[in-house]
């Protein structure tokens, strides 16, 4: 790793009595990854086979090599 | 010598038809396969001269039926395709085999070809269907109710390693490669005990360690000797073991350290050192440990998890395959098993890209936290069953890819490329572009068998013994200059093949 990139993070190392705020960053990538996942399970409920205990318990196939 | 690799695979897919009266898998399957067969190519049948399901690698015949279909029935339920692969109706389910591959990544290509060639002809048949029948195809391995169906995988190998050599390197790494191949299961089946998820469709149906069934009390070690090729030199290892995988990833992995390992075993450099004291406990105990660190015993009076078993394949390969024997594509191969080896000791989850039985299980982790569903409601069943299902737009697996949540190593054009064009550098060359140049003249081919009729009358057959060869780079030319009757006489007058 670069000798610079570590002198900048010391430089950005806050002071021990400075209070540590949340990342807003991170907090704004886990909502997106929230969403992103709710989105993704919306589609899903919109896709998966409706009656399904029917639909499993009609699935039957011989059995095969 | 070093025997040239040569790789295949077999899929059964699952079959039903949504709405209709009666579930008749047999028709279904035929009329899927059926449809699809090109105009051109409607007469010609399969080789069955070649076909010797009996044969044991033990060194006997086994007693049995093995009732090749009649001429008519065999056209209609087989299909030799112009990619070099075979789809047909095997009993109940229509089954695609890819062409010969040289590597890994070329049958992954050729495989995920073949789920567009079963969505093509389901599309197509589904047509001829009344307006409210639908046809679901999955490429799973079992139906929940204790009927399984298989993803086999073909390796080419040397004649001269004895079989006991590969039982005995094979079974320890059958029983614990599942946790990167397994493709996750909701619920137990064949009388083993209860569980919510296990990693593997298949492990419950597996109750000896060496045979020859495909069908019942299925064995760990499959004993088919079936080379489709010279079997003075070659033995085609027929692997039944493993679960029908939907992730490129996983694919990958699985056909790729197998092959490995059979190199491994080529070598001399796996015997009894890895052999386990029950194998055919253990592989259903590594299917239900989802941390993959279960202890298994082996006969030395050593226990090793899941994780440790397969270091140790990848430790012997780093060990003793040199550059020498490594081509790129095995050298990523390596790389991979050792980085998702890491993972899984480190973090099974992170793995959720890349192994389709992890990819499932956060899938329905996310489901049941969402809805506060029990393992046991039906819904987690259907998700299980749905993520194999083939239709772009319905299956499970093909939504997570759209939605950029799985690893990919292909394009998709260069698959599509494979439904229509075959592996230049193996035998299906020639099988794949005969059928696309001379489809007139075909009477019937195998996998080691080209049967051309020019008169009318009279049958001249070719034989493929050798599956590296037929190539592009050997029989490109003649391809393209030749009649039909001018191939047959370069080929056979000159008594090369």
């Amino acid at each position: 790793m670069p000798s610079e990139k570590q002198q900048e993070h010391k430089d950005k190392r806050p002071q021990d009595t400075e209070e540590i705020q949340p990342n807003p960053e991170l907090t704004e990538e886990g909502e997106e990854i929230k969403e992103d996942l709710d989105r993704l399970l919306d589609e899903i409920d919109e896709i998966l086979e409706e009656d399904s205990e029917e639909f499993v318990e009609n699935y039957i196939q011989r059995g095969g090599q | 010598m070093t025997t040239p690799t040569i790789i295949g695979t077999e899929t059964e897919y699952g079959i039903s038809v949504k709405n209709a009266r009666d579930q008749d898998p047999v028709a279904a399957s035929t009329l899927v396969v059926n449809v699809y067969k090109d105009r051109g190519l409607k007469k010609i049948t399969w080789d069955y001269d070649q076909e010797n399901p009996l044969m044991d690698a033990r060194g006997f015949m086994s007693e049995g039926d093995s009732d090749p279909p009649d001429q008519e029935n065999n056209s209609l339920i087989n299909d030799i395709l112009i990619n070099g692969g075979r789809y047909y109706v095997d009993h109940a389910h229509p089954e695609y085999c890819t062409p010969e591959c040289t590597n890994v990544r070329d049958l992954v290509k050729y495989e995920k070809a073949g789920e567009l060639i079963l969505d093509l002809s389901r599309m197509a048949a589904e047509e001829l269907l009344p307006d409210n029948q639908e046809i679901i195809i999955y490429k799973n391995n079992t139906d929940y109710k204790g009927h399984s169906y298989g993803s086999h995988e073909n390796y080419l190998m040397s004649r001269n390693v004895p079989f006991q050599d590969i039982v005995n390197g094979l079974t320890p790494f059958f029983v614990t490669r599942q946790i990167i191949t397994g493709s996750g299961k909701v619920g137990s089946e064949n009388g083993t005990d209860e569980v919510d998820f296990q990693i593997s469709q298949r492990a419950d149906f597996f109750e000896t360690e060496v045979g020859l069934s495909t069908m019942v009390a299925r064995p760990i070690i499959n004993t088919r000797d079936e080379p489709h090729a010279d079997e003075k030199l070659y033995r085609r290892l027929h692997v039944i073991v493993g679960d029908s995988n939907m992730s490129e990833y996983t694919i990958y992995l699985k056909v790729g350290i197998t092959s490995i390992v059979l190199q491994l075993i080529e070598k001399g450099v796996v015997g009894e050192q890895f052999k386990l004291s029950d194998p055919v406990a253990d592989i259903k105990k590594v299917s239900r440990d989802l941390s993959c660190k279960c202890q298994l015993a082996l006969e030395d009076g050593r226990t090793w998890t899941p994780i440790e078993m397969q270091r140790a394949y990848l430790d012997l390969a780093d060990k003793h395959l040199s550059d020498i024997d490594l081509c790129l594509i095995e050298k990523d191969v390596m790389d991979k098993w050792a980085f998702v080896l890491d993972r899984l000791e480190s973090d099974v989850m992170s793995l959720d890209r890349h192994l389709d039985w992890v990819i499932k299980k956060s899938l329905m982790d996310a489901y049941i936290r969402r809805h506060g569903f029990s393992w046991s409601d039906p819904r987690i069943r259907m998700l299980d069953l749905q993520y194999h299902d083939i239709r772009p737009n319905k299956g499970l697996y093909a939504r997570l890819l759209k939605n950029g949540r799985v690893k990919r190593l292909l394009n998709q054009e260069e698959i599509i490329h494979a439904i229509t064009n075959p592996p230049v550098d193996t035998r299906a060359y020639f099988r794949g572009m005969c059928l696309q140049k001379y489809p007139a003249e075909i009477h019937s081919a195998s996998w080691n068998s080209m049967i051309f009729c020019l008169d009318g009358s009279s049958l001249d057959k070719i034989l493929m013994d050798r599956p590296h060869f037929g190539t592009q780079e050997i029989v490109g030319e003649l391809l393209k200059n030749c009649t039909a009757a001018e191939l047959v006489e370069a080929v056979l007058g000159s008594n090369n093949s």
